[in-house]
């Protein structure tokens, strides 16, 4: 591709050559600071810096990037003033409306605002390939099948994650699902290859298409964008975190592949470590719940299980907040389990009001953080983070499980399946097998619940029947207010 | 003159893409679970590099059409790169230690963070 600069006099000549080796030396440098601002990530004391040594590679490579001004194809150079304007305005605006948006996003929106960015990432390198295509500028059948690889991964990223949005938003709200589903969306996806291969096959052979060569482009990235969309449809909400993580994955790949059709070994690093790393996240969350990747994007899960379940005994026993608020004050030590339903309340802080009342009259208190709680992997940490909760209260499910035995109290606020003792004993239930938070193991437990409802995973808990086991039910917010309500009464009372 | 420009073929790109992929996993596997959504939302701002590949599109738009996919690839791209670090910043600065207590970390205090942690 540069080599098809004009090169019609020394000056130009010389600029070309030096913004290549600005722009090469600093893509070096971006390529390192990303790696490097990522695996400061790995520790929370790094971690704010990290984004930053991250970020500022990412500033002077759009900054550098500027420089192919003086390096354009011959074709480009009379529209170099106009594509100029755009760029600046593109990335004004795009930059700008998603920065007022990422800065104003409540932190329980994460996810869906997550998919977004990702989604935009995919539409992009996308875009790009639809640029390269339609310009005819790869070079090759490697160049043509490597576009179109990551212009289909891109665009299946794109339309994918606009779903996993809009699910998680609430604007679709139940999973679409129709006989036959997987095979459609296989058909649409050969269908998607093969014209991906005929576009190939045309370009290298010089034959006419039997239709011209743009439609043809159009139609394959329709076709792909509707197969994004068509796989991502039948997903239930709870499996939303994993779909995320692999449209994460599939955007850096998609930008590792584009980077190798542009040569830009900045987008070709930086795309393949997020390739590795979305796909390891991935791994990593579905071994949280249990269950394969291939489980999790082609069979129907949540919402299913309907059966009445014989074999629980016990009966829910409710009780008023006051009452556990007061027995939790005076018992030694208390584990926290929160679930998405405390997030949904906004009960973080009153929660972290009331851990600092326990703490007061000497009660020891951790919270246990399952890895699945909250929407996507960790989110419950970040809720608890934003409430001010220091994060070496935060227990992870390994590091805690084995103190529930010698524990008083275990209170579980707006979590479910995560505590459901069916999946280490009952084999034919759904969530068998996933690790829980061992809660029905401490001396007693307190279940904060709107109502009586199932979890995503749509199935009995057992636990809420036991006889340790007592139901506070409300609005995780109000109820929490009624503890510390509670708590302080006998204080003032004392005093 | 020498020339400067990158030519990256065949073995070479496969070479740089196991390199990397190997560089991500090493690098993701150590970050703790409670680092798991800063690190998600860290990692889709990272691949928001996307973004100057749009722009060499862009300044190379010789139609209308290539103008304008190559607009909305800078515009995607932009909002990847400008969104993702605008929330990761914002998680990750809520993180602190028992010994560091400000209610709200609304601020940054990396020195302080780094020598509380020595504890933990």
């Amino acid at each position: 591709m540069l080599n098809m600069i004009e090169r019609f006099s020394i000056g130009a000549t010389d600029l070309a050559g030096i913004a290549q080796l600005t722009i090469g030396a600093t893509y070096l440098v971006t390529a390192f600071l990303f790696m490097f601002g990522l695996k400061r990530m790995s520790s929370p004391v790094t971690a704010p810096s990290g984004i930053l040594v991250a970020g500022v590679g990412m500033l002077v490579a759009v900054l550098v990037s500027f420089l192919y001004v003086f390096d354009v194809s011959a074709a480009a150079k009379p529209h170099l003033m106009v594509n100029l304007g755009l760029a600046v305005l593109a990335l004004i605006l795009g930059g700008g409306v998603a920065w007022w948006g990422g800065k104003k996003v409540a932190m329980t929106a994460m996810p869906q605002m997550v998919a977004i960015y990702n989604g935009m990432g995919g539409g992009a390198a996308g875009a790009i390939a639809a640029v390269e295509l339609f310009g005819n500028k790869a070079d090759g059948v490697t160049q043509l099948v490597v576009t179109l690889t990551g212009a289909l991964i891109g665009a299946v990223s794109l339309s994918g994650s606009l779903i996993a949005w809009a699910k998680l938003d609430g604007v679709i709200h139940k999973p679409l699902r129709v006989r036959g589903q997987q095979l459609l969306n296989g058909a649409i996806l050969l269908a998607t290859l093969a014209l991906g291969a005929y576009i190939v096959f045309a370009a290298q052979s010089g034959t006419d298409p039997l239709i011209t060569m743009p439609r043809l482009i159009y139609l394959f990235f329709g076709f792909a964008l509707l197969y994004g969309v068509l796989m991502t449809l039948p997903i239930g909400g709870a499996d939303m975190p994993v779909v995320i993580s692999i449209y994460n994955a599939f955007t850096g790949l998609a930008v590792g592949l584009e980077g190798f059709v542009l040569q830009n070994p900045a987008l070709m690093i930086a795309g393949m470590v997020v390739g590795a790393a979305g796909t390891l996240l991935t791994l990593l969350m579905a071994r949280a719940m249990n269950r394969s990747v291939g489980n999790v994007l082609f069979t129907n899960f949540g919402g299913a299980s309907k059966r009445k379940p014989s074999h629980i005994k016990g009966s829910l026993k409710p009780t008023e907040a006051a009452d556990a608020g007061i027995f939790m004050r005076y018992a030694k030590n208390v584990i926290i389990i929160p679930g998405y339903g405390l997030a949904a309340a906004q009960g973080q802080q009153k929660l972290y009001e009331f851990v600092k009342l326990l703490q007061a009259s000497g009660v020891s208190v951790k919270f246990a953080i399952h890895p699945v709680a909250g929407r996507m992997p960790g989110q419950m940490d970040v809720l608890l983070a934003e409430a001010g909760v220091p994060y070496d209260l935060i227990f992870q499910l390994d590091d805690i499980n084995e103190e529930f035995k010698t524990t008083d109290v275990a209170l579980v606020i707006g979590a479910n399946d995560v505590v459901n003792p069916e999946a280490r004993t009952d084999k034919s239930s759904p969530i068998f097998g996933m690790p829980i938070l061992n809660a029905d193991q401490a001396k007693k437990v307190y279940v904060v619940k709107r109502g009586q409802g199932k979890g995503y995973a749509g199935i009995v808990n057992p636990l809420f029947y036991a006889d340790n086991c007592n139901m506070v039910y409300g609005d995780a917010a109000a109820v929490l207010a009624k503890m510390i309500e509670a708590v302080r009464g006998l204080s003032s009372q004392a005093a | 003159m020498t020339d400067f420009s990158i030519h990256i073929t065949g073995f070479v790109a496969l070479y740089i893409f196991m390199l990397a992929g190997f560089a991500g996993w090493v690098i993701i596997g150590n970050v703790p679970a409670i680092l798991h959504t800063p690190l998600m939302s860290g990692s889709n701002f990272v691949h928001g590099i996307v973004v100057v590949g749009g722009i060499f599109a862009l300044l190379n738009a010789s139609t209308v059409q290539e103008q304008a996919i190559g607009f909305f690839a800078v515009l995607l791209g932009a909002g990847n790169a400008a969104g993702g670090f605008a929330v990761t910043d914002r998680m990750l600065a809520m993180f602190q230690t028992s010994g560091h207590q400000t209610g709200h970390a609304k601020l940054r205090h990396p020195k302080k963070a780094s020598h509380h942690a020595t504890k933990v």
